[in-house]
């Protein structure tokens, strides 16, 4: 499995809502190779044989009429139970959990107002616990995109002024990767994000985690005096520093996550000091000014104290 | 029976009839109107279209091939791939469907050319001109980025500002502005301009396609037109028909762009279909199987499509019921397609089939567009749509759907009628290369798209991440293009190297069974045939001697200029001659005008933008001014005793046809509007203002409501002047219907002041002042059409039997009132919300 997480529908999880429609799509496939074999057959008959006085009204009523309105028919009381649109249950036990499309990342909440004792902001990864339905409520803070794990669910999109819902289910801990799948402008195609299923035990953990303000340990007061000398603040946001910038991700546990610009590098020092530097290099378009300001060793002391907010 | 003209004609008869269809030549070859040339010109454009948009695919494809390429930055590649879409959608594919009509038409009904020759120049013109200007903005990196659907949010001020989206919405204006002439010609075409004999049950199938494909662009294209009036609105003025935060919604962009949208597949596809039936019984050599069948399939496919078109918006968070409704009626449309690939399957079976060059086509139709259908019947199910929505599975449909059901008969449609242009066949081997090579190509570069797809590849991405499992088949989609691209390169030598305007062509080498086949010079047909089968050629061996002997309808020129018959739309019966125009500069003029016009407007160069508007006002007045000549009086002989006018009244009128026909163009953009207005209003019910009196409001829409009524009773006070010819009285009659008009307006748009916000602070207000704008456009319009009214009695050219440019001002006068009225009861329902 690579860093970016298991993509393909084709690879649904076990017990997700794209396993179930894979299935179906395997049974659509077999169908279809059966209608075009035989359509493909009797047009290449048709086509070098001899003439045969055959009933034209009977093909009508049979091939054009009978047979595809079975088909259909038969289809669609298959497929008319999976319903996918209705949010899954509420589980007071689990907090809530909202995404946010932004030109081109993603804002992700956990929690929220009811709900302050396990209410926190992250960006482009979402964690669930394995075996249970997690709802996701989805919107958009500027144009509307597409809320895609391929892997987990099909796509729903997110629209300014809208709160739409997505079930996500998945019985075996594994990361996925999700992505964009409205077209959003720009960087619509370096817009992705991480969605990790892990045991109850360390998703609780995990929570546990990302609700506490950022660490401050040895490194904090240098780490921090770069992060705003470089000018960070204006957009970015730490919990329990000054830093509370709201138009990029907050990087209160930057260093817990496994992708950096939403899905676009690894998350490592090389990356990490890369970005920093040099980001509308690696994805042009996103907005995020490069520093021009630190040298090399304050640049990887930066990115070493980011990659150390766990 | 006896032929309706006898042997031998008159010697200069002949003569005559070519002097007067004489094509211009040299450079004045630009002023020819008649249907051979546009059509001509049209298809030549829609094919270059076709390259050009197929090069940009190329380098779509050069740099997919491999993850993290950086052939094109993503910038350039979202102009690329939104500049693809819409030029094989816009550019292409609606033009081409067009100008294969255009060509066709004529020739299958028996005309000598469509009753509108020079709206079809004129229509061509804009076209071409604005197309290649659209299409040029690629080359300065100001074309559009937004996808060929351009939905807004993103599209709007905001978050693109810059010419860029205007580009687009200007490219898209020219293709309205061509399909809905269009529409008219082969409506009033088909209804008006059939050979007699040729009942509604005898027509032609390609004929009955292009007749429902008529009447679905009367109601899909209005939508667009609505919508994309609204953007250009909220990108100018900043009226927020789609902008959450001020009432707006996102979502009626998706509706009117997709009522538009999905209708347009079957515009695209059904005149398609019909070229398919009219060649799959000569190919077969034996009647098309089912004709009643597939008649009823291509009207079923034109009503259904209209009720898919939530089906691309399944992601939106619709509700569970909603979705199966749609997805039903998406099923529901397989079924009128399956009818038709069984008549054809059939026919093929019943006959020995001419195994040449449109065969090959043909088959490679059937293999991909089955598979297309097949695709679109897995995406009608709501919760594969879900996986596969957005994704490249949906491209690999769409470009089988598209290739499969356009390209592949538009192919074998080149090669079956070329002779009939040129009088010369087209390479069978060419044929045999371009369609191995496209079929293979096709299928390398898109088979594969389903399964990435499948594994997750959003469409509109300019590259990938290596580690994802995409690249393999990137690789052989890409290969593909270049086999697809060299299949293709193979057609359009081959058409350049056999292109050739004949004069008289009198060849049918497929021995084909309809009118087109009959011989054929500038004029058509020598005389205009009496039908009385469905396969005239088939069952009447002579038909084509007798015609070119001068021996049916019409053999001459009898008014003195170019005409044709116009019969009655069911039975067609001869009801009278239609005088048709010839060559002029004034259409190309106006054409390249009203493309200049609508360019500097977008740049903003208004002066410049202003003389054009003044040359394109001028040349439209100056060639409005002839449609009504003088008529005789006289009864003109065509054959079989039978004597016909030279002009007709009232709604036996060709004129009268094609205002109808606009007018239900403009009815469903009215309507559009209400299901915008509705829907916004519905949403935020308290935005009007409270503290007016209900009461108040209601008489002052009231007095409004009596202006327009107003207007229209003193139309038909002109009317009855008119009849009695009591000059002074009907110019005092207009002149009050205008006061009346005006008026009403002034007292609407009081009333929408008074009662909404401005336009720019809410959607709600902003659409009640577009449904305001909308009637005050048709209303000066209408007032301009009173003054030229008018200025034709003042010029003595309005009288008791020469009144068609007053009965048409009158038509549109009534839709005023009607729609008018309409407004004011409209405004009255966010008050009882």
């Amino acid at each position: 499995m690579s860093d970016a997480g298991v993509l393909s529908s084709l690879t649904a999880a076990p017990g997700s809502a794209a396993a179930a429609i894979a299935s179906l799509g395997q049974v659509m496939f077999l169908g279809a190779a059966l209608v075009f074999l035989i359509v493909t057959v009797l047009a290449l008959a048709g086509v070098w044989t001899r003439a045969y006085a055959i009933d034209g009204r009977r093909w009508l009523v049979f091939g054009g009429l009978a047979l595809p309105s079975v088909t259909l028919a038969a289809l669609f009381v298959h497929a008319a139970p999976l319903d996918m649109s209705a949010p899954g249950p509420d589980h007071p036990d689990l907090p809530r959990i909202e995404v946010i499309g932004r030109q081109w990342w993603w804002e992700v909440r956990y929690g929220g107002a009811n709900d302050t004792e396990r209410s926190f902001v992250t960006a482009n990864e979402l964690r669930i616990p394995v075996g249970r339905p997690v709802s996701v409520a989805l919107t958009s803070a500027d144009v509307i995109h597409g809320f895609w794990v391929p892997a987990l669910a099909g796509k729903v999109d997110m629209i300014p002024g809208r709160t739409n819902r997505i079930v996500l289910r998945s019985d075996a801990v594994q990361v996925y990767r999700g992505q964009c799948a409205e077209y959003c402008g720009g960087q619509h195609g370096l817009m992705a994000f991480t969605v990790v299923a892990t045991s109850p035990a360390d998703f609780e953990q995990w929570l546990a985690t990302q609700v506490q303000p950022a660490r401050v340990d040895d490194g904090f007061v240098r780490g921090y005096a770069l992060f705003d000398r470089a000018g960070c603040p204006a957009c970015h946001s730490i919990r329990g520093t000054m830093a509370a910038g709201t138009s990029g991700p907050d990087l209160t546990h930057v260093g817990s996550r496994r992708m950096l610009a939403a899905g676009t590098l690894r998350n490592h020092i090389g990356t990490m000091t890369g970005w920093i530097s040099g980001a509308e290099d690696l994805k042009p378009g996103s907005g995020m000014p490069a520093d021009r300001t630190l040298n090399g060793a304050e640049l990887r002391t930066l990115a070493a104290w980011l990659l150390a907010l766990q | 029976m006896t032929l309706p003209n006898s042997l031998p004609r008159p010697p200069d008869e002949l003569a005559e009839l070519e002097r007067v269809w004489r094509p211009p030549c040299g450079l004045r070859r630009l002023t020819a109107v008649n249907n051979t040339y546009i059509g001509v010109f049209y298809l030549g454009t829609a094919l270059l279209f076709l390259l050009l948009g197929g090069v940009l695919a190329l380098i779509m494809r050069a740099q997919l091939a491999v993850p993290g390429n950086a052939l094109v930055d993503y910038d350039t590649y979202n102009q690329l791939f939104t500049m693809h879409g819409s030029v094989m959608m816009f550019l292409f594919a609606v033009p081409a469907v067009e100008a294969v009509g255009m060509l066709l038409l004529p020739a299958m009904l028996g005309a000598r050319d469509l009753p509108f020759p020079r709206l079809s120049a004129y229509a061509y013109w804009a076209y071409a001109v604005g197309g290649l200007v659209f299409f040029a903005t690629i080359f300065v990196d100001l074309a559009p980025d937004g996808g060929w659907f351009m939905y807004p949010p993103l599209t709007s001020y905001e978050f693109s500002p810059g010419l860029r989206t205007d580009f687009w919405l200007l490219g898209i204006g020219f293709i309205e502005i061509s399909a809905i002439a269009g529409a008219i010609e082969i409506i009033v075409g088909v209804l008006g301009t059939r050979a007699p004999g040729m009942t509604l049950d005898r027509m032609p199938v390609y004929a009955w396609a292009m007749l429902v494909v008529g009447l679905m662009i009367v109601f899909a294209f209005p939508p667009v037109i609505a919508a994309t009036a609204l953007l250009e609105l909220e990108r100018a003025f900043h009226w927020p028909f789609f902008i959450a935060e001020r009432g707006g919604d996102p979502l009626l962009w998706q509706h009117l762009f997709w009522l538009f949208g999905h209708p347009d597949v079957y515009i695209i596809f059904l005149p398609a279909a019909g070229l398919l039936s009219t060649m799959i019984p000569t190919l077969a050599r034996t009647p098309l199987v089912g004709y009643g069948w597939i008649v009823g399939s291509l009207i079923a496919t034109g009503t259904i499509s209209f009720a898919l078109w939530v089906h691309h918006m399944f992601a939106v968070g619709l509700s569970h019921h909603w979705a199966l409704l749609f997805s039903a009626a998406s099923m529901a449309v397989a079924i009128p397609a399956g009818v038709q690939v069984s008549a054809w399957l059939a026919t093929l079976w019943r006959g020995r089939v001419q195994r040449v060059a449109p065969t090959w086509f043909m088959l490679g139709f059937f293999a991909t567009f089955v598979l297309g259908g097949l695709t679109g019947v897995m995406l009608a199910v709501v919760p594969f749509d879900w996986q596969a929505h957005d994704s490249y599975f949906v491209v690999a449909h769409l470009h089988y759907v598209l290739i499969g059901g356009l390209v592949f008969p538009l192919l074998a449609a080149i090669w079956y009628w070329a002779p009939m242009i040129s009088g010369r066949l087209m390479s069978e081997c060419a044929a045999r290369w371009a369609c191995g090579l496209i079929f293979v190509g096709l299928h390398l570069t898109f088979f594969p798209q389903h399964i990435l797809g499948l594994a997750g590849m959003p469409r509109r991405v300019w590259t990938y991440r290596a580690e994802l499992g995409l690249d393999t088949f990137n690789l052989l989609s890409s290969a593909g293009a270049v086999v697809l691209a060299s299949g293709f390169a193979v057609v359009f030598v081959e058409i350049l190297r056999s292109v050739r305007l004949a004069g008289k062509v009198a060849t049918n080498p497929w021995r084909a069974s309809t009118l087109d086949w009959l011989p054929m010079d500038n004029h058509a047909t020598r005389s205009i045939p009496r039908i009385t089968s469905r396969e005239p050629l088939w069952d009447h061996p002579q038909l084509a001697a007798e015609v070119d002997a001068g021996q049916h309808y019409l053999p001459g020129v009898v008014t003195g200029g170019r005409e044709t018959l116009v019969t009655s739309a069911r039975r067609a019966v001869p009801l009278y001659l239609l005088r048709l125009p010839g060559p002029s500069w004034l259409p190309l003029l106006a054409g390249v005008g009203t493309a200049a016009f609508f360019f500097l407007l977008t740049v903003k160069w208004f002066v410049p933008a202003g003389i054009a508007a003044f040359i394109t006002l001028v040349s439209l007045l100056r060639w409005v001014w002839d449609t009504e000549p003088e008529s005789s009086g006289r009864r003109y002989p065509i054959g079989a005793g039978i004597a016909l006018p030279d002009a007709a009244s009232g709604l036996r009128a060709h004129g009268a046809w094609a205002v109808i026909v606009l007018l239900l163009v403009e009815a469903s953009i009215f309507a559009s509007l209400v299901f915008g207005s509705l829907l916004l209003w519905n949403a935020e019910p308290k935005l009007w203002r409270a503290d007016l009196p209900r009461l108040d409001v209601l008489t002052q829409s009231a007095i409004a409501g009596a202006g327009w009524a107003a207007s229209s009773a003193a139309i038909q006070l002109a009317a009855r002047a008119l009849r009695n010819g009591q000059r002074h009285r009907l110019a005092v009659a207009i002149g009050l219907a205008l006061l009346a008009a005006g008026s009403a307006f002034y007292g609407s748009s009081l009333l929408v002041q008074r009662m909404a916000p401005g336009p720019a602070d809410h959607a709600g207000a902003a659409i009640a002042h577009a449904l305001l704008a909308w009637q005050g456009l048709h209303a000066s319009v209408v007032m301009a059409m009173g003054l030229y009214v008018l200025a034709r009695l003042w010029a003595g050219q309005l009288h008791a039997r020469r009144r068609n440019t007053f009965d048409n001002t009158r038509l549109m006068w009534h839709f005023m009132t009607v729609q008018g009225v309409l407004v004011l009861l409209l405004l009255q329902v966010p008050y009882s919300l």
